[in-house]
């Protein structure tokens, strides 16, 4: 069974993160699971933790009255979920589900934002390496409103 | 020049407005058509369309299959016909998928909304001499749930132990327990060998230009990506100059390019 430290740093976000990083990241970090339908947070709780995906798939979904609750995003294996830790005012955006059976890693994200608050090259480095996922995450949305599968005759 | 009449024999409803069309020559039948080629498909009286061929070529014999979106007079016209009815085709037109190009290889397929029924033909022929190819990986985005194309066949081809099929939409309600995001979004993480793969990709050029973007990202070399264009086209055989891009007609070199091949004229705004 590979160990906490392995999963965080085979991860592309974390990838190239040397020893004495990952060992405060890994102090913030433990291993979680959850049932299809299980909710890893809901939209407007405190957002205190992130989590990485190692198996399964999470949607993102928001509740629009009339419509019900919608799905805009999916992550899934190798993949962050969660950014909202980072940033005031620490709230979720949206209902973090699991679609089916999740595996993650959960990070304490009050935890780390305080070492990153004693450390600023640990919070440097945590927040260009977020700045990529949120970068992602902001094309991803900018090719959905697109509407990339749709032509002129529409 | 002359359409030959054909005639539908089968008729399958994909989704709100796209139908599937098997057509049997009614009497001569036109040369054998190639993955990726096209014919013009003429619903009489109302005028003429260029639609690829989206069926399985090592069964169809002479006959037919064409899968087409409603969405002007012609292709309404097309899609109001049922079995009996009479259509006139022209063709085959194009270029074929590089198959040979493939063959060996990671075969990685993306499709895009109405961007798969040209690339069926390929699928077929990988499923049905899969000892031929590496991995065969089939990634398809859609809108939503119910835009999808093909819905049983992703599935039947899913549960095959040697092909992947990935499924992502823009946007889902509670039904639907798939990926949502772009079709870019299946690349990074699809099992195929970014050193010894070749795609093939279809969608509208919005599509095919970030997803050879997000190939190339991967891995992937120019020189093995492959796409198919669509402009439009009335000849078939490169005499009138409607699908002129620059210096390439597409009805007579394509519809099939490679990217790396295409992409500088997709990025000039006009062409």
């Amino acid at each position: 069974m590979r160990t906490l430290d392995a999963l965080i740093v085979e991860s592309p976000v974390f990838k190239g993160l040397g020893q004495d990083e990952l060992e405060l990241v890994a102090g913030c970090a433990s291993n979680t699971v959850f049932a299809a339908g299980e909710r890893l947070f809901r939209e407007g709780d405190p957002a205190d933790t992130f989590f990485l995906i190692r198996h399964g798939l999470v949607a993102l979904d928001a509740y629009v009255p009339n419509r019900g609750q919608l799905t805009v995003e999916t992550v899934g294996p190798g993949e962050i979920v969660g950014w909202s830790w980072l940033l005031p005012p620490y709230r979720w955006h949206f209902t973090g589900r699991a679609v089916e059976l999740v595996r993650a890693v959960q990070f304490d994200g009050a935890c780390l934002r305080k070492k990153c608050d004693e450390d600023p090259l640990l919070g440097y480095d945590l927040l260009t390496r977020f700045a990529q996922v949120l970068v992602s995450r902001l094309q991803a949305t900018r090719l959905q409103l697109m509407d990339i599968y749709g032509d002129k005759h529409d | 020049m002359t359409p030959l009449p054909y005639r539908v024999v089968r008729k399958r409803r994909e989704n709100h407005d796209n139908w599937t069309l098997e057509l049997e020559p009614v009497a001569e039948s036109i040369d054998p058509i190639g993955p990726g080629q096209f014919t013009m498909l003429y619903a009489f009286g109302v005028g003429e369309v260029p639609i690829s061929t989206s069926g399985d070529l090592e069964t169809s014999g002479a006959n037919l299959v064409h899968t087409i979106r409603a969405v002007g007079a012609v292709t309404k016209a097309l899609c109001a016909a049922g079995p009996g009815d009479v259509l006139g085709v022209r063709g085959p037109f194009g270029n074929t998928w590089p198959i040979e190009e493939a063959r060996g290889h990671d075969l990685v397929v993306v499709g895009g909304g109405v961007g798969l029924p040209p690339l069926r033909p390929a699928i077929y022929h990988a499923l049905a001499h899969r000892g031929d190819f590496g991995r065969l990986v089939v990634l398809y985005g859609g809108r939503t749930p119910d835009d999808l194309l093909f819905r049983k066949e992703l599935e039947r081809w899913r549960s095959r132990l040697d092909t992947v099929v990935e499924v992502s939409v823009d946007a889902a309600g509670p039904g639907w327990s798939g990926s949502v995001g772009v079709v870019t979004k299946l690349i990074p993480g699809a099992p195929l060998d970014p050193d010894d793969a070749v795609a093939f990709v279809v969608g509208p050029e919005i599509m095919m230009r970030f997803t050879a973007r997000a190939l190339i990202d991967r891995g992937l070399a120019p020189e093995r990506i492959w796409i198919s264009m669509e402009r439009t086209m009335r000849c078939g055989v490169g005499l009138c100059g409607h699908c002129q891009l620059g210096p390439t007609l597409i009805c007579r070199d394509g519809p099939v390019y490679r990217w790396d091949e295409l992409a500088p004229l997709l990025g000039v705004q006009e062409l």
